[in-house]
């Protein structure tokens, strides 16, 4: 994979910002890093470092909620995340298919980034469309019915 | 607050105003006033009805939900004396009625009964005007202006309402014990973190009808004592979130939160915290270790969250459906909510209805309907004709129940007996085509995968489980894995902190009770009789029936499939992954599994 840039005093700025808006006490510390998630992709050890001056906790506390919640991430990802829903409705409904051609066409297992930083696979839980099961979201669009052989067709809508 | 009768809601829309709009209102509260109905009828603004273009200006009348329009005027007169006092509706102003079900949510079966889906899709709940007109907040006027905290608390008791997360415990006994907690401030949260897999009832009544919430947990909060509330929905609802975010900004408008609502000096207020993708933030203490802004991390109980709760104050805690239960007792009476269900399982439950049913979606029963009456009457039976093997109730932490189980009645303390539990929910139906030990597997992969790693049992049980369901299924099972499997069970249920690991081995007992066969076939035959489990499956081309169309070369991902146009084709062996494509994609039934 190649290395990730990261701009520091652009990233600095950009969790200032962001603690300015939803506030530096304990209890905005979850928020706050969903924020930095959204707007830079992942929380980078520069922003960790920020925010443990801001928030007055130390950077190890910030890591450790980071890595606990499924939606905040700590590596960065590709271009375009694809979640898969793991959930059991669409695991009886052909969802077991689907995630195999899925990764066969991506190439890559679940929490892994495509060499050319296009696509990271993930698997999600539940999204609650059950009804439409199986059900894959890439980056905010939902897929809902998806047969195997849809796969290729989906996934070549995307730059 | 005044009791009205009727309520009418005049379209704002621009269009409509620029048709006349304000005319029409100004005309309406004059002949109300003409024939001394305003205190019976009130008249409100609202944005759009129905199509301005067409059918503006418009007006909507509850609670019979007549909708009057390209009105003028010298209409208004004729409508108002047929309407509010000979009440009847006037056809010739009205417009055609439309369906405004929502799609998820069919047209409600003969045993239904629906109290907490009922508005759905038929008010706007990004319109607090629409929530009032269906009687909306009249249960917290009855409650602010009539009622003392333990009056509201010894209805609730009355009631016998349980807490429809799961668990079943009597919501009114929660109340009493945060009232009786004497440290301060107290908090009530909402418990919106729907994570179980296939359950969505609470999402639709958020996203349809977030007052009735608002409204809920406000009574609750006068019964507790609390002036602080949250809100914590799952961060997978971003609809749920936006909506349930405008009906709190209305509710502060309309003086129905914050300071002294309603003018009676209680004050309260509500803040939705959105989680961040952990299931186990369903859990009562790890959802407020998540609010507080550290790991969603169960810790022991007690103290209980009434005495010791959010930053260490008593807090209450209940689940949205619970809560819209709340002002629909109130308003209707308990006559009317205790006729409903068994002895100890009072009103109705939501369910959602998943997997290989007919009738997929939403629906709401009283409790003691039986699975069956779930299943094949309101769900429509199982796809395709296929026999049905199991229901799995209550997510990923119930179990799965057999045929013969089908004829018991739903309420908390039977399916608890029957090896399941009543969760949040989730009913899942799985016809001949599953595996059980597969499905076993599945939810194991689920819960080690969820469980946030504070204590062992949980954390190295489950995964322990998960590696000897993995040999079985990958065809390497052995003699002793069943034992194992239920000694490690029974070890991880009784020795785990939260509700996720003593419910984990559900799965896994419920199946080895009810479909030990399968577990035996795989074992000792090395055979899977639902032909699922890839490593002791194989497909092969039959000769007979295969015509050579080529479709099934074609669609093979990993091209095992060789073959001349017109003859019959073969399957490589060695390169097929079992994926299961080619048997989907044949129209001649020439693809064997054996």
């Amino acid at each position: 994979m190649p290395p990730v840039i990261i701009n520091k005093e652009e990233t600095i700025l950009g969790v200032r910002r962001i603690v300015e808006r939803i506030g530096a006490t304990r209890a905005d510390l979850i928020p706050v890093l969903q924020a930095i998630t959204n707007e830079f992709g992942f929380i980078s050890q520069p922003a960790m470092e920020e925010l443990s001056t801001l928030m007055n906790l130390p950077t190890q506390e910030i890591h450790s909620v980071a890595t606990f919640y499924r939606m905040l991430s700590t590596q960065p990802r590709g271009r375009h995340v694809i979640q898969f829903c793991e959930s059991a409705p669409c695991h009886v409904v052909g969802g077991r298919e689907v995630f195999a051609t899925l990764k066969q066409a991506l190439a890559l297992e679940p929490g892994q980034t495509s060499p050319d930083n296009k696509w990271t696979l993930l698997t999600t839980s539940c999204l609650g469309v059950c009804g439409m099961g199986p059900v894959i979201l890439i980056d905010t669009d939902m897929y809902g019915n998806v047969t195997p052989e849809q796969i290729k067709e989906i996934l070549s809508r995307y730059e | 607050m005044a009791y009205y009768r009727s309520t009418v809601l005049v379209s704002m829309d621009p269009v409509c105003i620029e048709k006349g709009a304000l005319e029409i209102k100004e005309q309406l509260i004059k002949e109300l006033a003409l024939l001394k109905l305003s205190d019976e009828v009130q008249v409100l603004d609202s944005p759009r009805l129905g199509d301005p273009e067409t059918e503006g200006p418009d007006i909507l009348v509850y609670p019979e939900g007549s909708h009057y329009i390209q009105l003028s005027p010298a209409t208004v007169g004729p409508i108002v004396l047929e309407h509010f006092v000979k009440g009847r509706e006037l056809q010739q102003y009205k417009a055609q009625m439309r369906d405004v079900l929502d799609e998820e949510l069919g047209e409600p079966k003969d045993k239904e009964i629906r109290i907490i889906l009922e508005n759905i899709g038929k008010i706007d709940p990004r319109n607090i005007e629409d929530y009032i007109a269906v009687d909306g907040y009249q249960a917290l006027a009855k409650v602010l202006g009539e009622m003392s905290p333990e009056e509201v608390i010894q209805t609730i008791l009355d009631s016998k309402l349980r807490g429809r997360g799961g668990a079943g415990f009597p919501t009114g006994l929660k109340w009493k014990f945060a009232r009786q907690a004497p440290d301060t401030p107290k908090y009530m949260i909402c418990n919106a973190d729907e994570g179980d897999p296939g359950a969505f009832m609470n999402r639709k009544v958020l996203e349809g009808d977030p007052h009735s919430v608002l409204e809920g947990m406000t009574i609750g909060a006068y019964a507790v004592g609390a002036n602080q509330g949250y809100v914590y929905c799952r961060a997978e609802y971003p609809i749920a979130v936006s909506t349930l975010n405008t009906a709190i900004k209305q509710a502060r408008e309309y003086g129905l939160l914050g300071k002294d609502i309603l003018g009676s000096g209680f004050d309260f207020d509500i803040e939705v915290r959105m989680g961040a993708g952990a299931f186990v933030c369903g859990e009562e203490t790890a959802l407020m270790a998540s609010i507080e802004g550290s790991r969603g991390e169960p810790r022991a109980r007690p103290p209980f969250p009434a005495s010791k709760g959010l930053w260490g104050k008593p807090t209450n805690i209940n689940n949205v459906e619970t809560y819209a239960n709340v002002p629909k007792i109130i308003h209707r009476g308990l006559e009317w909510y205790t006729s409903m269900g068994t002895e100890k399982s009072k009103g109705t439950k939501t369910f959602a209805l998943a997997g290989d049913v007919v009738h997929t979606g939403l629906i709401e029963v009283p409790f003691g309907l039986t699975l069956r009456e779930i299943i094949y009457d309101i769900g429509g039976g199982i796809k395709g004709g296929k026999a049905f093997k199991a229901v799995q109730t209550g997510g990923p932490m119930g179990g799965c129940l057999p045929v013969s189980d089908l004829d018991l009645p739903v309420d908390y303390e039977t399916l608890g007996a029957a090896g399941s539990i009543m969760g949040s929910g989730g009913m899942i139906v799985m016809d001949e085509g599953t595996c059980m030990v597969d499905i076993a597997r599945f939810f194991m992969e689920f819960t080690q995968d969820e469980s946030c790693g504070k204590c062992v049992p949980c954390r190295v049980g489950t995964r322990r489980l998960l590696e000897i369901l993995e040999k079985i299924c990958a065809g390497n099972g052995e003699e002793g894995d069943i034992e194992e499997l239920e000694e490690l069970s029974n070890q991880i249920r009784k020795n785990s902190l939260c509700g996720l690991g003593q419910g984990a081995p559900n799965p896994v007992l419920s199946t080895l009770n009810h479909f030990m066969d399968e577990y035996k076939a795989h074992i000792y035959e090395k055979r899977c009789p639902a032909k699922v489990c890839r490593a002791l499956i194989k497909y092969e081309i039959l000769d007979g029936p295969c015509t050579g169309c080529t479709v099934c070369a074609r669609n093979c991902p990993v091209g095992a499939i060789s073959g001349e146009r017109k003859q019959t084709h073969v399957i490589d062996q060695d390169i097929c992954i079992k994926c299961g494509i080619c048997h989907q994609v044949c129209q001649f039934d020439a693809i064997n599994v054996s």
